[in-house]
């Protein structure tokens, strides 16, 4: 029995890791303009270090390929593996199967930050060398996420429960969102943009994105890694987890600083990736059955191979313009979840 | 084993006092029946040993007090099965009755070899090895029952808490689980507490009885002391008859009000 599961497992990783690199390939080889798709793997395995190969790909295509299009499929592995390891330790937490990263206001203020910078702080930001809109989007974010946990009274002496959170999340959220309705209605002009912003995309991203994002992401997975165990206790519930010596109020508290952070971080630079950090978990619990010493790794290979694939019909179906990833996401991932949820039953 | 000593372990939700001052030694092996009506403090009682509510008073395991030890410390001190566990539907009986290893994991550390077969070698005890792949959510619930008092006993713990034991299973696994527990308490030399609803159950499986009621203890000792037909009348408001067995078995049976009158 163990030996049959075991190597399942290991059977997982190695399905998930390969459906990683193929989505890197995929999104590496795909696009408007730039090479044969086919000299795509050559050219990166030429640029792999003493590896000297003719891949016959000019130096204007290699630099569509590692300046375009490779920032978008490793920014996408990052978002999407992100948005799903968040996702999974959310549920852990709260121990509920429909909570996602966005739960405690990490999207919402991120979309209230960069409606800030798009509209009211537009004018002010005029004369910036860099584009605040990102930058803005992270710090209201996190703060946004700060003002969720007073108001639960994380940081207050009494008991805190799960519950009480989602409750102070639901109103913060709402009050965000509703700034947010009131600065769109009061700059008509800058609707496009920012519906834009908050449908999510991928298609801006550059590698100064990428180094923006990748300590916070991995600061945020290290944690979460080192937690998953954790996770796991805290499906028994909070009294019987304190019983079996675990401080549940502090783990609890880790775990959503870290994956809040992550989740601020992703949001920030991508936009309202929604339905990843959602199903991705619950796609990977249905397939492979697993607990979270196994989901949380599962899924960031899998949420990150998910995302760079999603990326890549929105570049070609409507081309020259972009369809928002947020579309693609839910229209590939919702038809494929039903039909997972008709193999089997959903738990938390 | 291990002696458990309550002194003065009082629970109050506001100013409501859920538990009055309550003062026990149990002596290392020994099973102590909490018996009472529902709501007289019993599973208050025991969440209080356990630190789940908040508690005056101290208790106590080999004298000393379990405020001295870390929470993982405690954890490998006292075990405890509420009324209700929650098993994770889609998690195997191998990989709950692992969690019971949680005190004796590192913060950042996984189980080790000997933990992995402690809790194997605690289903194969139970008669749950063929269980330990099969998922809790396909369990009957005398097998779930089983489970979970498998994973308290993985948790090595020489002060065993039950709480309501029995109450979701039909009398043949009333008996085997109780039967279990006390195999678990010879072999092992568990000091056990539990809350029970069946009179003649509690009585007979107990070395000793305490009766709640409101929170206070209103009869203690052995179950022909306790079990009598004027204080379980006065009590729990019931009218009984209570039958003495050749072997020292007290027999509770509730009797018919129609009948009387």
């Amino acid at each position: 029995m163990v030996t049959t599961k075991h190597l399942g497992v290991v059977g997982w990783y190695l399905s998930a890791a390969a459906a990683l690199v193929v989505a890197v390939l995929v999104g590496a080889m795909i696009g408007p303009a730039g090479p044969p798709a086919w000299r795509v793997p050559l050219a990166l395995i030429d640029h792999l270090p003493l590896i000297d190969i003719d891949s016959g790909v000019t130096d204007a295509e290699w630099a569509i390929i590692w300046q375009i299009r490779m920032p978008r499929v490793v920014l996408g592995g990052l978002v999407g593996g992100m948005l799903a390891v968040a996702g999974s330790s959310y549920q852990g937490v709260f121990r509920n199967p429909l909570v996602d990263p966005y739960l405690l206001g990490a999207a919402s203020g991120a979309g209230l930050g960069a409606t800030i910078a798009l509209t009211v702080g537009r004018s002010a930001t005029e004369s910036w060398s860099f584009d605040p809109v990102v930058v803005v989007a992270f710090i209201v974010s996190v703060v946004t996420v700060l003002v969720t946990y007073l108001v639960g009274g994380a940081f207050g002496g009494r008991a805190q429960s799960g519950a009480t959170l989602v409750l102070a999340g639901v109103a913060v959220v709402s009050f965000t969102t509703a700034i947010q309705t009131f600065l769109l209605q009061r700059n008509v002009d800058r609707v496009q943009e920012v519906y834009s912003w908050i449908l999510g995309r991928l298609s801006t991203a550059t590698w100064d994105d990428v180094t923006l994002v990748l300590p916070y992401v991995a600061v945020s997975v290290l944690v979460l890694m080192l937690h998953r165990r954790h996770l796991d206790v805290m499906r028994v519930g909070d009294d019987e987890a304190a019983t079996l010596g675990m401080n549940v109020r502090r783990t609890r508290l880790i775990i959503i600083v870290a994956a809040t952070l992550g989740t601020a971080a992703v949001v920030s630079v991508s936009g309202l990736i929604g339905f990843v950090g959602l199903i991705i978990p619950h796609m990977i619990r249905i397939a492979a059955g697993v607990g979270y010493r196994r989901l949380i790794p599962l899924s960031m290979l899998i949420g990150g191979a998910f995302l760079i694939l999603a990326d890549v019909p929105g570049r070609v179906l409507t081309s020259p313009a972009e369809t928002p990833i947020g579309v693609v996401t839910a229209f590939l991932g919702a038809p494929f979840f039903i039909v997972l949820l008709r193999m089997r039953r959903i738990g938390p | 084993m291990s002696s458990l000593e309550l002194r003065d372990v009082a629970v109050s939700y506001g100013r409501h006092d859920a538990l009055a001052p309550f003062s026990d030694l149990i002596a290392p092996g020994e099973w102590l029946g909490l018996i009472g009506p529902n709501g007289a403090g019993k599973s208050t009682l025991l969440r209080a040993i356990v630190g789940l509510v908040q508690r005056r008073g101290e208790v106590l395991i080999d004298g000393g007090s379990v405020e001295m030890h870390s929470s993982r410390r405690r954890a490998a001190l006292v075990a405890y099965v509420p009324q209700e566990p929650i098993l994770p539907d889609d998690m195997t009986a191998y990989e709950y009755v692992l969690l019971g290893r949680t005190p004796y994991i590192g913060y950042f550390a996984t189980e080790s070899k000997h933990d992995r077969e402690l809790a194997r070698d605690v289903l194969d005890r139970l008669d749950l090895g063929g269980f330990a792949g099969r998922r809790l959510g396909e369990l009957s619930g005398g097998e779930r029952q089983r489970i979970a008092i498998a994973r308290a006993l993985a948790q090595e713990a020489p002060v065993l808490l039950l709480d309501e034991p029995t109450s979701a299973l039909d009398i043949g696994h009333q008996q085997q689980a109780l039967e279990l527990v006390e195999r678990l308490r010879h072999e092992n030399g568990l000091t056990v507490v539990s809350a029970m609803h069946d009179l003649t159950l509690a009585g007979m499986y107990s070395d000793r009885l305490v009766l709640l009621h409101g929170g206070r203890i209103v009869a203690a000792g052995s179950a022909i002391e306790v079990l009598s037909a004027d204080t379980l009348r006065e009590f729990y408001g019931v009218r009984v008859s209570v039958h003495h067995e050749d072997d020292g078995t007290v027999v509770v049976i509730p009797r018919r009000e129609t009948l009387d009158s």
